[in-house]
């Protein structure tokens, strides 16, 4: 059969470091988030301590958002209505007497996965700024929804207290919350690698790489995109579902279309596509945030220049500085 | 014949005022390479676009072996064994050559709705994959990035796609469209080799190609099918040799 | 529950279309010619509506007050397209989002430190203070009548140009095909300034003109910022008469349904639940219909570009 003539080493195709070179940052970055409590006993510890559980709450999040965003193009602008729905299935069955950590997580997850289904099915038919647009007007909706739950608080929010394990109250404890949010973390991470790494996530990929090349093999972009859109709603809702725990609190807040551009904003900053790069981008935002926040009151004339200069500038993320790994590289 | 791969009836496609398909009906049979030819503008493409599912016709029907697929998404006829190629190579560029292959053979082998499991790390479909590589000359470029392959290299590569996705009827579009005399010529023994094991239907503006491959030649002219038959027949014909061939260039080719 | 009531938010609804079209007129021509997501699109009108207010208690006088702010908010537009969204034409959609999110942050924390937390207020003009009597019964604030005037003069302006000048020409061409009026040799770049400075005036001016009916506050862009984007996405990209039609439909639907829902739902529900029902739904109303409008349409009514 016909040979191409090799034209030589001229472009050198992706290299491939090594699997242990691969993981060398996630594996950094999980071993300091284990061992973080031990340090922070050094410092004021309670604040530290929430401070990074938030964090984490937060890379979670993002982290689900990295599925549709980084493997499969799609621009969702409004994630944060499934963290919403993870935290007001807290706040709101708390409110009435329900306050098992299993019933709440269990309501949360079928609520979001009911809700991302539904308005997937409608968004995942636009393109485009279409589809940003389209998911930001269900996060809206969303938001004036939870606004107008007079008896959940509305505009005001809610208060509630942790939920309660098999009735024990063991959430209260800071350092278990910590790590129960670190096994949430690293859990939906192992997860998710794998989802992306089989034939599903690949599937995903392609789709983001040439849509109509895929479909010329025969695959139906829309059924993969949809099932992905319900995986990363239920994952932010888990995030919900352990925001809601830290703070006491919930409110319509966490779901404006400011805290979906956030999400958005910690998985460029962070590295696209290559999942722990979120928790890098929600570790570097939320503690630049903090220190500018104690800084100045008008830290948002520091980190709307940082927005911006990243978006020009880094087109990596942070997880570019390790060794070459990001999937869906730019 | 026995019955049709592929039967076109009537199609119709205006942009406007614009008739870009008009009135064409054709038929595909089993074991032929069937070339489509015609001035630049002609409708081709759109014809391709039509055929593989890409555009919808406003008015006409499209049947693959003997099922209507006139209102199925390109997708479902792709499962079906409507494969085409592209104009414009298109390929993954991101993917390596044989992760490229291995999907197209991923679509056909069980439900790619599993979320364990490393895709990359099948051995059923590497393997599958590399075998097709080969036959097509890209053994040695199996983990180079389909992105950064020359021209004529993802031409190959998109043939090994088309493939590894067991086609029961290729749809090719202008595949040797910017590739060089010596890769023309392979990619022409590849299509001879090819013709005997699948329909192919062919749309070129290489001439020696098409007179070298087709079994029929129709030639499509502002939308129209304006003549239909065995490469001499076509020819010869005098509608045929005013509109596009030129009567040099039919001679020169006889 | 009058009919005169009813008229008076029906007019309401019309000129709160009126202000939404002009900032998505800018929007979407910039969208349309230059692919370009301008979420700072909403600040511009906030720093139009700053401006007002600044120079308005500076001179003394409303009208020198407008005269002034227009060549501020233009210079304003033009100094961030220099530093910024020059540098993201190239670039990816993504890029536009969270670098002009960026931006966003940026000017809402600027106007606090210069104008402080307060909301400022611009008094109405003495010519046009006051209501007038449309029908028997009807009165109407004169300055709100302004608005609309204003606004329908400008979307005449708007359709003049576009349609009947070379300008205009250009700049449809631009938002059918942008590549392609470049190789034909026009210069692109001008005609993105161009583009993008009325675009930015005319968010300005909106926001000049809504200073003395609303409180300028910082964060004040941000929503009529998503409204515009429902209103461009509705309209169709890069088309200034869907824009318009869906300016005014939005403006219409919200201001009214937010007044007739309670009172539709009564219909079904006891006056508590239509009540708080009403209240829960109206705002949801504009993008419920921008999901059914995407629904049959995915890229909305009137897209420029095929």
């Amino acid at each position: 059969m016909n040979e191409i003539v090799d034209h030589g080493a001229a472009v050198t195709p992706r290299s491939q470091p090594s699997r242990l070179k691969q993981a060398a940052l996630p594996l950094a970055l999980f071993a300091v988030l284990a061992l973080m409590p031990a340090a922070a006993r050094f410092g004021a510890s309670g604040y530290i301590l929430a401070l990074m559980t938030r964090t984490m709450i937060l890379g979670l999040a993002a982290m689900s958002l990295d599925l549709l965003i980084g493997c499969g193009a799609m621009i969702s602008f409004g994630h944060a209505a499934f963290l919403g729905i993870g935290a007001y299935a807290v706040g709101i069955l708390s409110s009435h007497g329900i306050d098992d950590a299993f019933v709440q997580l269990a309501a949360a997850l079928v609520v979001a996965g009911v809700f991302a289904f539904l308005t997937g099915a409608i968004s995942l038919r636009t393109r485009g700024v279409y589809f940003i647009m389209i998911t930001l007007a269900f996060g809206q909706m969303l938001y004036f929804l939870f606004t107008s739950l007079a008896a959940y608080g509305g505009d005001d929010g809610l208060s509630l207290s942790r939920s309660r394990v098999f009735g024990a109250a063991v959430l209260r404890n800071d350092l278990t919350l910590y790590y129960v949010a670190f096994a949430a973390l690293l859990g939906c991470y192992l997860a998710l690698r794998a989802v992306v790494a089989s034939r599903f996530g690949r599937v995903l990929r392609g789709i983001k790489d040439n849509p109509v090349r895929m479909q010329a093999i025969g695959f139906a972009p829309y059924r993969y995109q949809l099932t992905a859109y319900v995986i990363a709603g239920m994952i932010a809702a888990v995030a919900g579902f352990l925001l809601a725990n830290l703070s006491e609190f919930v409110s319509p807040a966490y779901v404006g279309w400011q805290r979906s551009g956030d999400l958005i904003f910690m998985i460029v900053l962070g590295g696209m596509g290559s999942l722990y790069g979120a928790i890098l981008g929600a570790a570097a935002f939320t503690l630049l945030a903090e220190f500018l926040s104690g800084f100045t009151e008008y830290w948002g004339m520091i980190f709307g220049p940082v927005l911006i200069v990243v978006v020009l500038f880094a087109r990596g993320g942070l997880a570019s500085l390790g060794p070459n790994v990001g999937r869906s590289g730019r | 014949m026995t019955a049709p791969v592929l039967r076109l009836t009537r199609l119709r496609k205006s942009f406007g005022a614009l008739r870009v398909t008009d009135d064409v009906s054709l038929e595909i049979c089993a074991r032929e390479l069937h070339a489509i030819i015609g001035p630049n503008g002609a409708g081709k493409t759109t014809l391709v676009h039509q055929i593989s599912g890409l555009a919808r016709p406003d008015s006409g029907r499209i049947e693959f072996e003997g099922a209507d697929v006139t209102d199925l998404p390109m997708d479902a006829r792709a499962r079906a064994g409507l494969i085409r190629s592209f104009q414009i190579v298109s390929i993954l560029p991101s993917f390596s050559a044989l992760e490229n292959v291995a999907l197209a053979v991923q679509a056909r082998s069980g439900s790619s709705f599993r979320f364990t499991g490393k895709a990359s790390g099948e051995a059923a479909l590497n393997d599958t994959a590399m075998a097709l590589l080969a036959r097509f000359g890209l053994a040695s470029r199996a983990d180079f990035t389909a992105g950064l392959m020359s021209h004529g290299e993802k031409r190959q590569l998109e043939l090994a796609i088309a493939m590894a996705a067991q086609p029961k009827l290729l749809l090719l579009d202008e595949p040797l469209a910017g590739t060089s005399h010596e890769e023309s010529a392979r990619v022409t023994a590849t299509l001879k080799e090819l013709k005997r094991e699948v329909p192919i239907i062919l749309v070129e503006h290489d001439m020696e190609a098409v007179f070298a491959l087709a079994d029929r030649v129709s030639v499509l002219v502002y939308g129209r099918i304006i003549a239909s038959g065995s490469p001499d027949e076509v020819r010869r014909d005098a509608e045929v040799r005013s509109a596009y061939l030129g009567d040099e260039a039919a001679e020169a080719t006889a | 529950m009058t009919l005169t009531l009813a008229l008076v938010q029906v007019l309401n609804g019309v000129q709160f279309g009126l202000i939404l079209f002009l900032i998505a007129a800018g929007l979407t021509i910039v969208f349309g010619v230059m692919d370009f997501i301008n979420l700072a699109h909403g600040v511009q009108y906030m720093v139009g509506a700053y401006l007002m207010a600044a120079f308005t208690v500076f001179t003394g006088s409303f009208w020198l007050g407008l005269l002034l702010s227009l060549p501020s908010a233009l210079v304003i537009g033009l100094v961030l397209e220099l530093l910024v969204f020059r540098h993201l034409y190239a670039r990816d959609h993504l890029a536009h989002v969270l670098a002009t999110f960026g931006v966003i942050i940026f000017l809402n924390q600027a106007v606090k430190l210069v104008f402080g937390p307060a909301p400022l207020s611009v008094p109405v003009p003495q010519a046009f203070a006051g209501a007038v009597t449309l029908a028997p019964g009807l009165l109407y604030p004169v300055y709100r009548l302004v608005i609309i005037a204003a606004g329908l003069l400008v979307g005449l302006l708007l359709y003049a140009t576009v349609n009947h000048t070379r300008l205009g020409m250009l700049v449809r061409a631009g938002a059918s095909n942008a590549p392609m009026v470049s190789a034909l040799g026009v210069n692109i770049s001008l005609l993105f300034t161009i583009v993008f400075g009325v675009g930015a005036m005319l968010a300005g001016f909106a926001g000049a003109m809504v200073a003395p009916i609303l409180s300028v506050e910082p964060g004040m862009g941000d929503n009529v910022l998503i409204l515009a984007f429902v209103v461009i996405v509705i309209g169709g990209i890069g088309s200034v008469r869907g824009a318009f039609i869906a300016a005014v439909l939005i403006g219409l639907t919200d201001t009214l349904g937010r007044f007739f829902a309670p009172t539709l739902l009564r219909a079904v529900l006891d006056p508590a639940a239509a009540s708080q029902t009403g209240r829960a739904v109206a705002p949801m109303l504009i993008y419920i219909l921008m999901a059914a409008v995407l629904f049959f349409r995915p890229t909305g009514l009137f897209p420029a570009r095929r």
